[in-house]
C-alpha cells in the first residue's frame, strides 16, 4: 500500500488516503517513541540494578504508573502480565530492527569513507592490501549478465508451460512444481558442487575432447595435403616441419603447436597416426572448458536463481485476467499467438521482476561459483566465456580470510561490502517498485 | 420464420458431475437478436461459450448434443476451431480491451489471421470503429492506450475488435451490465444497427434491455430452457407461469 501510494504517479493521493497514511505514521511514531522510552528507562534502571532485577522493576514501575493514571477499575495483576507481554514482544522486534540498523549504518558509514572513483576503477595491488576492486565489479557484472541470458528465458518458458499448457493437477505439472520448490530449497553450496561435477566434469570435458579430436583431425588432413612437409613418404626436414607448425599459430593454441614441435624434435613425427596424436596431446593440452570458467559459474548461478524467475513469472501470468485470453481466442488466435501477443506482454513486469531478483540474488551469492569459476586475483578482465573472473562476494571472503595482512585490508573489505550492498539493495528495490506497478496494470479506469 | 443460423439439438453441458445445461434445443434465426434471460448461474454464459467453443479450455467440461452453424456440426472432429471462432465474435461482460492502443486492439484479430499490410489494417480498423459508432470519438487518439477510454467506449472498442474478423454471429455476454444508462443506450442502439448484418445472441439480466433490443427471447432456469418465443409474446403473454414470475420480478 505504502509503496503504491508513494510511487505511482497516476494515483495521486486522495484525501482519505492522506489521512490513512498519517494514521499509519502515527502508529509507527507512537511505537517508535514507546520503544525509545522503554529503552532509556530500562537502560537507566540497568545501571542501578542488574538485568533481571531491572526488567522486573521496570515492569512494576510502568504497571503502577498505568494503574495510577487510569484509576478506573484496573487490576494490577492484569496490568503487570499485560505489560510483561508487551515488553517481551517489543524487545524481540527491537532485536530485528536494531540488527538491520546496526549492520547497515555501520557498513555504510565505514564503507562509504573508502569509496573513491579510484577505488572503483583500479585493480587490486600489493597482494590485495590496497588498490581497487574494478575486476571484481566487472566480473560480477559479466556473471549476472550471462546468468540472466541463460536463466530468464528458461524460467519464463517453464512458467508459461506450467500455467498455460500443463493440465492443472496432472502428475507431470505436480512433478514440475515439486522440482521448482525443491530447487529453491537446495543449499547454494550443493549447486556449486553440482556445477563442478556436471558442467566442468562432464560437459566441459566433453567439449575439450571433441575440440582436441577435431583439431587433430584437421592436422591429419593437412599432413596428407600435397604442400605439407609430410607428404613425401614422411621424409620431411624437421626444420620445414617446425616452420609449418608455426604457420598454424593463428588457428591453434600455443600449447598445441609447442607440443607438435616437441614431437618433431624427438623425431617421432613420422608415426603420425591420429590416435597417437590425440592421446599425446590430450595429456598436454591445457583444458579450456573442462576447468572453472565464467560460463559454468553463470550457468550454475542461473540454475540456482531459476526458481525466483519461474515463481515471479508464474504469478504475473496468473494475474492476467482470463477474459483477455478468451478475447484473444474468440478472435481466432491460436494458443501460441495468444501466448506471444497477450500472455507474455502481460507478464513482462513479472519477467523483469524475476530477472532483477535473480540478478540481485546471484550478485550476492558466493557458494555456487566457488568451484565453478571465481578466482582470488586476476589482473586481467575475463576476455572469453572460458576465462575465470573475480567477484565481489568472493572478493570479500578472500580479503577477510586469505589475505597476507587481514588488518590492512579492513577498509577495502568495508568498502567492497558497501558496494555489494548498494548493488543488491538497488536491484531489490527496483524489483519491488516494478512489482507494485504490475498490480495496477490491469486496473481499468471507469 | 426467418432462415436458421444456429441450430442447437438436445445440448447438455456439465462441469465434472455438475450439470450446467440440460438438454436444450432451439433455433436461432439469421439477422435477429436473440436474448437469453434467466437468473445467475442458469447456464447462459456456458451456453454462449458452447457456441464458439471457448469452453474447450476447461478440462472438466462434458458436452453432448449437437450445435450446427449453417448446417455445420461445430463439434465434429474436422472443424477448424480458429475459423469457427472467427465466425462467432464475442463481447464479454466486463469490457476487456488488451492493454494496447485502440488501433492495436481492433487490429488484433486481422493480425493474428495474417493481415500485415498497414493500410489494409487501417482501413479495417476505421470501418470497424465506424460500425461500432466510436470512430469520431477516437479518430485523433487511435494510438493511445485503450485502457484510457471510458467504460462504454472500452466496450465499443471490444465490439469493433470483434467485428474486425468479419464474424457472422455476435455473442454478447451482458455487454452493458457494467455501464451507466447513457453508455448502455448507445450500446443498445448499436445492437439494433448491427442486427442488419449479424446474427446476435445476447445474454442479459436487464428485462427492459431484452424487451427493447431482441426479437426472440429464451428464458433459462437451472440449465433448462423454460420458454422460447417471440420477445413480444414472452413479455406480454408468456405461456409458462415460471417465465411470468421471473419477468415480473417475483422470482425467488
Amino acid at each position: 500500500m505504502l509503496w503504491q501510494n508513494l510511487f505511482s504517479e497516476k494515483n495521486s493521493l486522495k484525501n482519505f488516503e492522506v489521512i490513512e497514511l498519517i494514521n499509519k505514521f502515527k502508529i509507527f511514531l507512537f511505537v517508535f517513541l514507546f520503544l525509545i522510552i522503554l529503552i532509556t528507562f530500562g537502560g537507566l534502571l540497568n545501571l542501578i540494578f542488574n538485568n533481571s532485577i531491572a526488567l522486573i522493576a521496570y515492569i512494576l514501575i510502568v504497571s503502577i504508573i498505568i494503574v495510577i493514571i487510569k484509576k478506573k477499575k484496573t487490576n494490577l495483576f492484569h496490568v503487570i502480565t499485560e505489560n510483561t507481554f508487551i515488553i517481551l514482544t517489543s524487545l524481540s522486534s527491537l532485536v530485528v530492527i536494531s540488527f538491520v540498523i546496526y549492520i547497515l549504518t555501520y557498513i555504510f558509514i565505514i564503507g562509504s569513507q573508502h569509496i573513491t572513483w579510484e577505488f572503483l576503477t583500479s585493480n587490486p595491488t600489493e597482494g590485495l592490501t590496497s588498490g581497487g576492486i574494478f575486476p571484481a565489479i566487472v566480473g560480477t557484472a559479466f556473471l549476472v549478465i550471462i546468468m540472466s541470458i541463460a536463466g530468464i528465458p528458461v524460467g519464463t518458458i517453464t512458467a508459461v508451460y506450467i500455467t498455460e499448457y500443463a493440465k492443472e493437477n496432472s502428475l507431470f505439472s505436480k512433478i514440475v512444481r515439486f522440482s521448482v520448490n525443491s530447487l529453491a530449497g537446495v543449499p547454494p553450496i550443493v549447486f556449486g558442487l553440482f556445477g563442478l561435477g556436471f558442467f566442468i566434469g562432464i560437459v566441459g570435458k566433453q567439449i575439450d575432447n571433441r575440440e582436441i579430436i577435431s583439431k587433430y583431425n584437421n592436422i591429419n588432413t593437412m599432413f596428407l595435403q600435397s604442400d605439407s612437409p609430410f607428404y613425401k613418404d614422411n621424409q620431411a626436414n624437421p626444420r620445414e616441419v617446425i616452420s609449418f607448425f608455426k604457420s598454424l599459430k593463428n588457428d591453434y593454441s600455443f600449447e598445441t603447436i609447442e607440443a607438435l614441435e616437441g614431437l618433431v624434435l624427438k623425431g617421432e613425427y613420422k608415426n603420425y597416426n591420429l590416435e597417437f596424436y590425440i592421446e599425446y596431446l590430450k595429456e598436454r593440452e591445457r583444458p579450456k572448458w573442462g576447468q572453472p570458467a565464467l560460463i559454468w559459474a553463470a550457468l550454475t548461478m542461473a540454475l540456482f536463481t531459476l526458481p525466483l524467475v519461474i515463481i515471479s513469472v508464474e504469478e504475473a501470468i496468473k494475474a492476467i485476467p482470463p477474459e483477455l485470453k478468451e478475447a484473444s481466442y474468440s478472435l481466432g488466435a491460436t494458443k501460441l499467438q495468444t501466448i506471444i501477443k497477450v500472455v507474455l506482454p502481460g507478464a513482462v513486469n513479472g519477467i523483469l521482476t524475476g530477472g532483477i531478483l535473480a540478478v540481485s540474488r546471484g550478485a550476492g551469492e558466493v557458494a555456487p561459483i566457488l568451484f565453478t569459476g571465481v578466482a582470488m586475483y586476476l589482473p586481467d578482465l575475463p576476455d572469453s566465456l572460458s576465462s575465470q573472473f573475480m567477484e565481489l562476494g568472493y572478493h570479500i571472503y578472500v580479503l577477510a580470510t586469505q589475505s597476507i595482512n587481514v588488518e590492512l585490508t579492513k577498509p577495502i573489505q568495508y568498502a567492497t561490502t558497501f558496494v555489494l550492498l548498494v548493488l543488491t539493495f538497488t536491484l531489490n528495490f527496483t524489483a519491488i517498485f516494478i512489482r507494485s506497478k504490475t498490480r495496477n496494470k490491469f486496473n481499468r479506469e471507469s | 420464420m426467418k432462415e436458421i443460423k444456429i441450430r442447437i439439438e438436445s445440448l447438455s453441458v456439465s462441469y465434472g458431475t455438475k450439470p450446467a445445461i440440460k438438454n436444450i434445443s432451439l433455433n436461432i434465426a439469421r439477422n435477429q437478436v436473440t436474448a437469453l434471460i434467466g437468473p445467475s448461474g442458469c447456464g447462459k454464459t456456458t451456453f454462449l461459450k458452447t457456441i464458439n467453443r471457448l469452453n474447450d479450455f476447461n478440462d472438466k467440461i462434458r458436452i453432448s448434443g449437437k450445435v450446427y452453424i449453417d448446417d455445420l456440426d461445430i463439434y465434429s472432429k474436422n472443424v477448424n476451431i480458429t475459423e469457427l471462432r472467427k465466425k462467432t465474435g464475442m463481447i464479454f461482460q466486463k469490457s476487456n480491451p488488451f492493454p494496447k492502443s485502440i488501433f492495436d486492439n481492433v487490429a488484433y484479430g486481422p493480425r493474428v489471421n495474417g493481415v500485415t499490410n498497414r493500410e489494409e489494417l487501417y482501413d479495417i480498423v476505421k470501418s470497424c470503429l465506424m460500425k461500432a459508432a466510436l470512430w469520431e470519438e477516437v479518430e485523433n487518439n487511435l494510438y493511445d492506450s485503450a485502457l484510457k477510454l471510458s467504460g462504454g467506449q472500452q466496450q465499443r472498442v471490444c465490439i469493433a475488435r470483434a467485428l474486425a474478423v468479419n464474424p457472422e454471429i455476435l455473442l454478447m455476454d451482458e455487454p452493458a451490465s457494467a455501464l451507466d444508462p447513457l453508455s448502455t443506450a448507445r450500446i443498445e442502439e448499436l445492437i439494433m444497427e448491427l442486427k442488419k448484418n449479424y446474427t446476435i445472441v445476447i445474454v442479459t439480466h436487464n428485462m427492459q434491455q431484452a424487451a427493447r433490443v431482441s426479437d426472440m427471447t429464451a428464458y433459462l432456469y437451472m440449465g433448462e430452457l423454460i420458454e422460447f418465443d417471440k420477445t413480444r409474446k414472452i413479455f406480454t403473454n408468456p405461456s409458462k407461469k415460471q417465465t411470468e414470475d421471473y419477468i415480473t420480478g417475483r422470482y425467488g
